[in-house]
């Protein structure tokens, strides 16, 4: 009897109807359709499903299903003619307040999607896309900084009336130059006790001007480096879900750049224009002497004012005066207000803007103040065929609070209404301030025919590469091929499932990784069969020698993958691209390869022929 | 059925000399064609612009050609693939170094899919373009240096790995041998004038995987055998364990032969690159796991004695007949 352990069983079994499961939604086609997303004060609701079928129906453009999700309006389509013609009629007949997106939507039942069972994502390459990859500036945002710094410590100077001192910028930090040496320790000690992010030492003199140099500590570098980053991520969300693009990726690579994948675009033009957008803000005074109602029914405002309005499409009637702009703001940053507990932001300016804070605050304790965020994207029209550059800008209030008292350099917006309300606007504060200049240094279109055409080889080379291996394997080995050719089956299941559960996105490079693995799969089972046969050759039982097969085979098997992986990591170490998806796909095939080709080959095995006890040969 | 004949066995170990030198010549011959002639590295390396434009009716090359030329792209490399409809253009960035230039070609080869659409239309206004791509100068040095360190992990992680496991003599001829492996497939990927792309690179990295695990199955048997014969001549235990996996490793050389070469007939000019080198890489590896591992191993004088269980208590004793 060739015993194998019940629970082995079991969980081969377990394995295999989890790995079915969660593979199958993979099988189903992704439909085309179009998200309809509401912009200022818009709503998604009832009213306008109603209207967007109307829209729809009213062009007799056929459809199959239109469901209200996570505050977006998704409509289904049984062909990509009839998306792009809705999607036009939609656009014309909802107006600026939506935008209308083209996406494929999953048809994975709901029940699936319930326990996590979805189809795996297709990369660029297989739908078709634009792939940026974008460097961001970093350097320039830290020269910004130092020179923040240089306006700082002169405005330091000028508070103490030390006279005759030079600060200015050098090729490593800043140096300050003071006209003797008790007013250069007077200067030291006041940076040591104001600007906690400078190292201060003493320099060699100048002449006979002795001299202190300046640096930015290390960590506020990092600091500097690493909000830069994070802050364009962000700024870029913002934008391409603007723009209404299903599923973007937008994510942070190595210290310094940025991938941005865009699926189903096409025209790389109108995706340019939207990063090279640039973004600044503006502190306004609130007009007080004018009703918001009422300056909006009639339209009427003071000549100085007007009406500005947030997000969600609330009016509020602004100075057109500006306070402070996001040039001079230097930080801004989430905390506690440590007065009420409440949520707050607080923000430093530079010298400049403090002073005109300062003065604008003097004289306007107790009246309102707001902010406004100004994005600036660059338009080129072709107009009587010369091409006429315009900006296309954007205005809206991100927060409108009342001066509580005097400030200049720092200050505290609070009740805000929750943590995460505060961090949105730190950040927004910040993506206004300064946005690093970003760089395209790599740029990828692949049209949506390419891509379904990718696919349909790929998914070929799958099929014929698995059927040519399980025929000959089978030939080959007989029952035992026929078993390890199972095995092989359950290893693709077994990768798909694993592939979708993680939703890792599914690339071309990926294909081949998932190709190699079912070639390279079947060795194990090669090395097991071709032992059986040696032992059987030595003129031990069948049953001995299936036992010895599986033992004797198993440190083989094991050097064999533990390489195997040691190289897949090696191709892992490229960052990300469409290597580290071959890599992915590859490190996962061996690991589910050792568990189908062993354990699950040995259950078979078991069960074939484990419950003769006289077995005179094996069919191997 | 049988592949190989179970019973055989062949002498390799004899004729160790001879397929040593053959191998040393082979490599020293790869290393000159990949210094001297070079690889034909593809966009990703190089940095530069590819577009590729298909027309409604068929052209003749000379004419896309001279219509980029008449549009001022004298350098622009025309290929044509499937048919006489579709064409790959390629232009390459000019190496500079001072940053300013760096950015200005930047910003130049940011427009450089519609520039070379307008000066195709102005010929043949039936042209489109099909996909573009550009890379950055930065980004292809990154990738060779990133690829170059990728194969140093590879091979210095397997080496640890066999050190550990096996004896440092198996190390060292597995390292051998990778270097064998890879050199000669490279070099004969050169020799087919084919651009060396990112899925070419992937593709020799998985070569070293490939040809790696071949190596492990016969060093394994080798110190299978060590250990349980009683004799332990080591260059016939050497031709034993060749003989006797022989059978397995031309099973599954045939095996992922099958699905990589699908690979290069089928999958699309994306993933030929990958078929190709792969099917060249399989072949290299099983010959040098017969000709260059194991007379390596016998090279560096493996015996009996390297290969037993140590005691724990004093390894010295062990090592001791």
């Amino acid at each position: 009897m060739n015993d194998y352990p019940r629970w082995k069983h079991l969980l081969v079994a377990l394995v295999t109807a989890l790995g079915i499961l969660y593979a199958v939604p993979s099988l189903f086609q992704k439909q085309p359709a179009v998200q309809v997303i509401a912009n200022k004060g818009a709503l998604v609701d009832e009213a306008l499903k109603e209207r967007a079928l109307q829209a729809i129906q009213e062009r007799k453009i056929s459809f199959d299903g239109v469901e209200i999700k996570d505050e977006r309006l998704q409509v289904g389509f049984p062909n990509t003619d009839s998306q792009l013609a809705a999607a036009s009629a939609l656009r014309t007949d909802l107006g600026d307040k939506y935008t209308v997106a083209l996406n494929l939507a999953s048809t994975v039942p709901a029940w699936m999607r319930m326990i996590g069972a979805n189809s795996m994502p297709l990369g660029l390459d297989l739908q078709g896309g634009v792939h940026f990859l974008m460097q961001v500036d970093q350097k320039s945002v830290l020269d910004a900084q130092e020179q923040r710094y240089v306006d700082d410590i002169r405005s330091l100077i000028r508070d103490r009336e030390i006279r005759n001192a030079k600060v200015s910028r050098a090729a490593q930090g800043l140096i300050v130059q003071a006209a003797n040496e008790a007013d250069r320790d007077a200067i030291a000690a006041a940076i040591a006790r104001d600007l906690l992010d400078l190292n201060v030492i003493d320099g060699p003199s100048i002449g006979d001007q002795p001299t202190l140099n300046v640096t930015v500590k290390p960590e506020r570098i990092k600091a500097i480096a690493d909000q830069t980053i994070k802050q364009n991520v962000a700024t870029l969300r913002n934008r391409i879900n603007s723009l209404g693009v299903a599923e973007p990726v937008i994510v942070q690579q190595g210290s310094d750049r940025i991938v941005v994948e865009l699926p189903g675009v096409q025209d790389t033009a109108e995706a340019k224009k939207l990063l090279g957008a640039t973004a600044t803000l503006e502190y306004r005074a609130v007009d007080e002497n004018t009703n918001v109602g009422e300056a909006v029914r009639t339209g009427s405002v003071p000549p100085d004012s007007r009406i500005y309005y947030w997000k969600d499409g609330s009016p509020a009637v602004l100075k057109k005066k500006v306070i402070v702009t996001g040039d001079e703001l230097v930080d801004a940053s989430s905390a506690v207000d440590e007065q009420t507990g409440t949520p707050a932001v607080s923000v430093v300016l530079n010298s400049a803007g403090a002073r005109k804070m300062l003065d604008f605050t003097t004289q306007n304790v107790g009246k309102g103040m707001a902010v406004v965020l100004v994005e600036r994207t660059p338009e080129v029209r072709i107009v009587d065929g010369k091409e006429v550059r315009s900006a296309k800008i954007t205005e809206e209030i991100i927060n409108l609070a009342t001066i509580r008292g005097v400030f200049s350099n720092r200050f505290q917006t609070t009740g805000l209404e929750s943590m995460k309300g505060a961090s949105d606007l730190a950040l927004m504060l910040r993506s206004g301030s300064l946005a690093a200049p970003v760089d395209i240094v790599q740029e990828r279109v692949i049209g949506s025919t390419l891509g379904a055409d990718n696919i349909n080889k790929g998914v070929a080379a799958v099929l014929v590469g698995l059927a040519l291996v399980v025929v000959f394997v089978a030939l080959y080995y007989k029952v035992f091929g026929l078993i390890a050719d199972v095995a092989l089956l359950m290893n693709l299941i077994l990768l798909v499932a694993i592939l979708s559960v993680f939703q890792a996105t599914l690339t071309l490079p990926g294909i081949a990784g998932i190709v190699l693995t079912l070639g390279m799969a079947i060795d194990a089972n090669v090395l097991i069969c071709e032992r059986i046969r040696e032992e059987l050759r030595n003129g031990i039982t069948p049953q001995a020698a299936i036992r010895a097969g599986y033992e004797k085979a198993w440190a083989t098997i094991l050097d064999a993958n533990v390489t195997h992986l040691i190289a897949a990591f090696g191709l892992m170490t490229f960052g990300s691209g469409p290597i580290r998806g071959f890599a992915i796909t590859l490190t996962i095939g061996i690991l589910t390869s050792m568990f189908t080709s062993v354990t699950g080959t040995h259950s078979l095995v078991a069960l074939v022929f484990g419950r003769t006890s006289k077995l005179k040969s094996l069919p191997v | 059925m049988e592949l190989f004949n179970p019973n055989s066995n062949i002498d390799f170990m004899r004729w160790r000399k001879v397929s040593l030198a053959i191998s040393a010549i082979l490599m020293v011959i790869s290393a000159a064609i990949i210094f001297m002639r070079g690889l034909d590295y593809g966009l990703d390396f190089t940095g530069g612009a590819n577009i590729e434009v298909s027309y409604e009716k068929a052209v003749d090359v000379a004419e896309v050609r001279a219509a980029l030329t008449a549009g001022g792209f004298d350098n622009a490399v025309v290929q044509t693939f499937g048919g006489t409809n579709d064409f790959a253009i390629r232009i390459v960035s000019e190496e500079e170094t001072s940053s300013k230039t760096e950015e200005a070609s930047n910003v130049a080869n940011d427009k450089i899919a519609v520039e070379v659409l307008k000066a195709l239309q102005a010929k043949r206004p039936d042209a489109k373009v099909k996909s573009s791509e550009f890379v950055g100068p930065q980004i292809g040095e990154e990738l060779r240096s990133d690829g170059l360190v990728a194969v140093i992990f590879v091979i210095a992680g397997i080496s640890i790995y066999l050190w550990i496991r096996f004896e440092w003599r198996f190390a060292v001829s597995a390292v051998a041998s990778e270097i064998h492996d890879t050199l000669l497939t490279v070099a004969a990927f050169a020799l087919t004038g084919r651009e060396f792309d990112l899925p070419a690179l992937a593709a020799v990295l998985s070569v070293v995987g490939y040809s790696i695990n071949d190596k492990i199955v016969v060093f394994d048997r080798v110190r299978e055998i060590f250990r349980s014969s009683r004799k332990g001549e080591p260059a016939e235990i050497l031709n034993r364990s060749i003989n006797s996996t022989m059978s397995r490793t031309i099973m599954t050389g045939v095996t992922t032969a099958l699905a990589v070469g699908t690979l290069y007939f089928l999958g699309g000019a994306a993933l030929e690159n990958f078929g190709l080198i792969m099917l060249i890489g399989i072949a290299i590896g099983i010959a040098s796991s017969v000709f260059f591992a194991n007379p390596v191993l016998l090279l560096l004088g493996v015996t009996k004695q390297d290969l037993m269980p140590r005691s724990k208590d004093d390894p010295e004793l062990a090592r001791r007949p």
